[in-house]
């Protein structure tokens, strides 16, 4: 009889695959002309190059950010190439002319991009290295007046709505990643829901690093008019690498009056072997402004992947009675390091917001939940809510909580529960004793663990998360 | 009906030799024998610290305590080198005295994935939610519960009671062949007492058998046992009937442990 809850078993990742196909890639190396290229190469407007290269010179003068409870070697960022897209192109009117290997990357996936294969109610942007290579439901968001594409293609199709609001939530200089993204971010998707509008289907972006030696700098913009509604879900995945790859992404929302945004991540960049050799370095910069009266922004994220992750979804809460919600679950297993957490700033009068926080660290993993509560002067009557949860399973892991709360109006309410709990021999042998195995056992109980934040994901999505919270875990528990 | 000899005995379910356990490097069970066969119900009797729950985890095959000498033989195989899962599935059952929780679990989901691990074991088709649910209204009401129960996270903000309840809901769900109850009257008041005791009597039969791991005379009022033992420094040092366990009930067990050390 084994008593110990250690990793014995590895299961490799399973979406390690790469793809063989045929890429322009732009020799690693970051300079003005560079950007100059990918500006090029996307047939961009003179402001947006400008924007890009305001960018770029003010990072030049950035340091590295380090406060991070994370550790990891220096980054060359002149070893990194900012482009690579399959060859191919230019531009596709139908499906057909997609290259048959990227559908079946996707396809492989889970992700299926041919309409007829489609998910249901589901409409697909997918990205692959630095391009969006397929939009699916397009015609029929249309109708609505919703518009979804490619980011590079918004920005030549509808440039006042860009214009208007990139960088408006994160500005080119926000930080040394959101700046480096501004600079050189290739592809993303970009979604405007007009007054009035509920979308009648889940968006969702799947994005896929593929090419050896890149980054991928992706770039979401979400705006939600005066009474819309819309719920947006990303994927991501990379093959198995010894390599460390940089993924540095940016995505801002904007809500309206009384708009709601809804946004879901599910993470799964290659997380790097047991020893920690290879793997994604997420370094991602989120915000979503509620600027309208009662308008709501909610993030799900489930972060399972990466060897890194660093992110801190939040919300501006400007508009009076406005919303933010910030469900998270991370996983860190073997050699995995995660820093992340929420921002919640409260500007409006009943400003409210909710934190649950769910962190699961096993192996040698270390999962960091760092957060802020910000109570603005004018904010009366705001409220918050923050419930922060670590289950540990093993004893060579670690969870740490940093909840910063900064109060600057005396009617403001705050509630604060924090938990540990260990996942105990006692819990799995109980299972055990009614028939259960054990790894049918460690996935119920974190699933059960998990519960309030899957609660949240959109249906389709809540069971992959479930699956996958089981793939990332298991050989976990002996 | 259950009185001993008046039928035929049935076969040997469990079979216990010279069995010793350690917890902590420290030995607790210093060579416990014992026979349960088909159609008994024996009770397991003994001061604080006699090893009778290490008996009872020791045959589930809880992690923490090691068996250092013996064997035990389920149905004739060797209960030992079966994975704890295994026993289970095999149809051995153990009513824990502390039930674990399970948060965001439902009681409802908790069970029927038992109810399946087990049928997918024995080859059986797995049952759907709402097949499930039929089966459970039955057994709800037998225990004297309503389906809100059912919603609640498994022993999650249980009363004590509550727990030994719910312990004997998934003994009544899972119907296995050899019941283990460590303690499962202690803690309760005497109208869940006697729910619970009236329960496990109902789901005596000729096939099954029942080891009650007790403290106490008073649920031997409601489940009258086959056999009575009594554990006492990690060994069984006496056995007997019924009459034994209302003797220990008016004079205690320090007159045992002085006749243990006389033998």
């Amino acid at each position: 009889m084994s008593s110990g809850i250690e990793a014995q078993v590895l299961q490799p990742y399973k979406y390690g695959f790469v793809t063989d196909i045929e890429s322009e890639t732009v020799p690693p190396g970051l300079s003005e002309d560079v950007i100059r290229l990918i500006s090029q190469k996307k047939g961009e407007p003179a402001w947006m190059l400008e924007w890009r290269l305001k960018a770029y010179r003010n990072w030049l003068k950035m340091p590295e950010p380090h406060w991070a409870n994370v550790q990891y070697g220096p980054i060359d960022y002149q070893a990194i190439s900012y482009y690579a897209a399959p060859k191919q192109r230019p531009k596709l009117d139908s499906l057909e002319q997609v290259d048959p290997k990227l559908l079946e990357t996707f396809e492989k996936l889970g992700i299926p991009i041919e309409e007829r294969k489609r998910l249901a109610g589901v409409a697909v942007d997918a990205v692959f290295d630095s391009v969006s290579v397929a939009t699916t439901f397009r015609e029929e968001l249309k109708k609505h007046g919703v518009i979804f594409c490619a980011i590079s293609e918004a920005i030549r199709e509808y440039p006042a709505l860009v214009q208007q609001y990139l960088g408006s939530v994160v500005p080119y200089n926000d930080n040394f990643f959101a700046a480096l993204n501004s600079a050189v971010f290739t592809d993303g998707s970009f979604v405007y829901v007009p007054k009035g509008v509920r979308c009648p289907m889940e968006l969702s972006t799947y994005f896929r690093i593929n090419a050896e030696s890149t980054g991928q700098f992706e770039r979401t913009l979400i705006v939600a008019d005066e009474g819309s509604y819309v719920s947006y879900l990303e994927g991501c995945s990379a093959p198995v690498r010894d390599e460390n790859q940089l993924h540095a992404a940016v995505v801002e929302l904007v809500a309206l009056d009384r708009a709601t945004i809804k946004y879901s991540t599910i993470q799964n960049w290659y997380p790097g072997d047991e020893a920690g050799r290879g793997g994604i370095y997420n370094f991602v910069t989120k915000r979503g402004a509620c600027r309208g009266r009662s308008s709501k922004i909610s993030w799900t994220q489930v972060e399972t992947g990466s060897a890194i992750t660093w992110k801190y979804p939040g919300c501006i809460l400007q508009g009076d009675d406005s919303i933010g919600e910030f469900y998270s679950v991370a996983v860190t297993n073997h050699r995995q390091q995660a820093d992340t957490g929420t921002k919640m700033i409260h500007m409006g009068k009943n400003t409210r917001s909710t934190i649950v926080s769910k962190g699961i660290s096993a192996g040698r993993g270390q999962n960091t939940y760092r957060g802020l509560v910000k109570i603005l002067k004018g904010a009366e009557q705001a409220r918050n809510y923050s419930q922060c949860d670590s289950m540990l399973i093993g004893d060579q892991c670690g969870a740490h909580t940093f909840p910063y709360i900064d109060v600057r109006n005396s009617t403001a309410t705050m509630e604060h529960e924090a938990s540990t709990s260990k996942i105990g021999e006692d819990q799995i042998f109980y299972a055990k004793q009614r028939g259960l195995s054990a790894e049918d056992a460690v996935s119920m109980i974190v699933n059960g663990f998990c519960k309030e934040v899957f609660k949240e994901l959109p249906m389709e999505f809540a069971v992959e998360a479930q699956r996958l919270l089981g793939i990332s875990l298991e050989g976990s528990v002996g | 009906m259950t009185g001993k000899g008046k039928r035929e005995r049935g076969k040997v379910l469990l079979e216990v030799r010279d069995l010793h356990a350690s917890a902590e490097g420290r030995e607790i069970l210093r060579g416990v024998d014992l026979t349960v066969r088909a159609g008994e119900v024996h009770a397991i009797m003994g001061p604080n610290g006699s090893g009778k729950s290490t008996l009872a985890q020791v045959l589930a095959g809880h992690p923490a305590y090691a068996v250092t000498a013996g064997q035990v033989l389920y149905e004739g195989n060797d209960l030992l080198a079966m994975a704890p899962e295994a026993r289970a599935r095999a149809g051995v059952f153990l009513a824990f005295q502390y039930p674990v929780a399970i948060r965001g679990i439902t009681n409802a989901y908790f069970l029927r994935a038992a109810v399946n691990a087990i049928r997918k074991h024995r080859g059986e088709v797995e049952l759907g939610p709402v097949e499930f649910m039929d089966a459970l209204e039955e057994k709800l009401k037998v225990i004297g519960w309503d389906s809100s129960y059912l919603t609640r996270p498994v022993n999650e903000g249980f009363s004590g009671g509550e727990k030994k309840r719910n312990e004997i809901l998934q003994l009544a769900v899972l119907d296995p062949k050899l019941a283990i109850l460590d303690e499962t009257d202690s803690g309760l008041d005497i109208d869940a007492l006697k729910t619970v005791a009236q329960t496990v009597d109902k789901l005596r039969r000729p096939d099954n058998a029942t080891v009650l791991v007790t403290h106490y005379y008073r649920i031997l009022t409601h489940i009258e046992p086959d056999v009575v033992h009594v554990l006492a420094g990690g060994r069984i040092v006496k056995s007997g009937g019924k009459e034994l366990a209302l003797e220990l009930e008016e004079k205690g067990y320090d007159w045992l442990r002085e006749e243990a050390v006389v033998a």
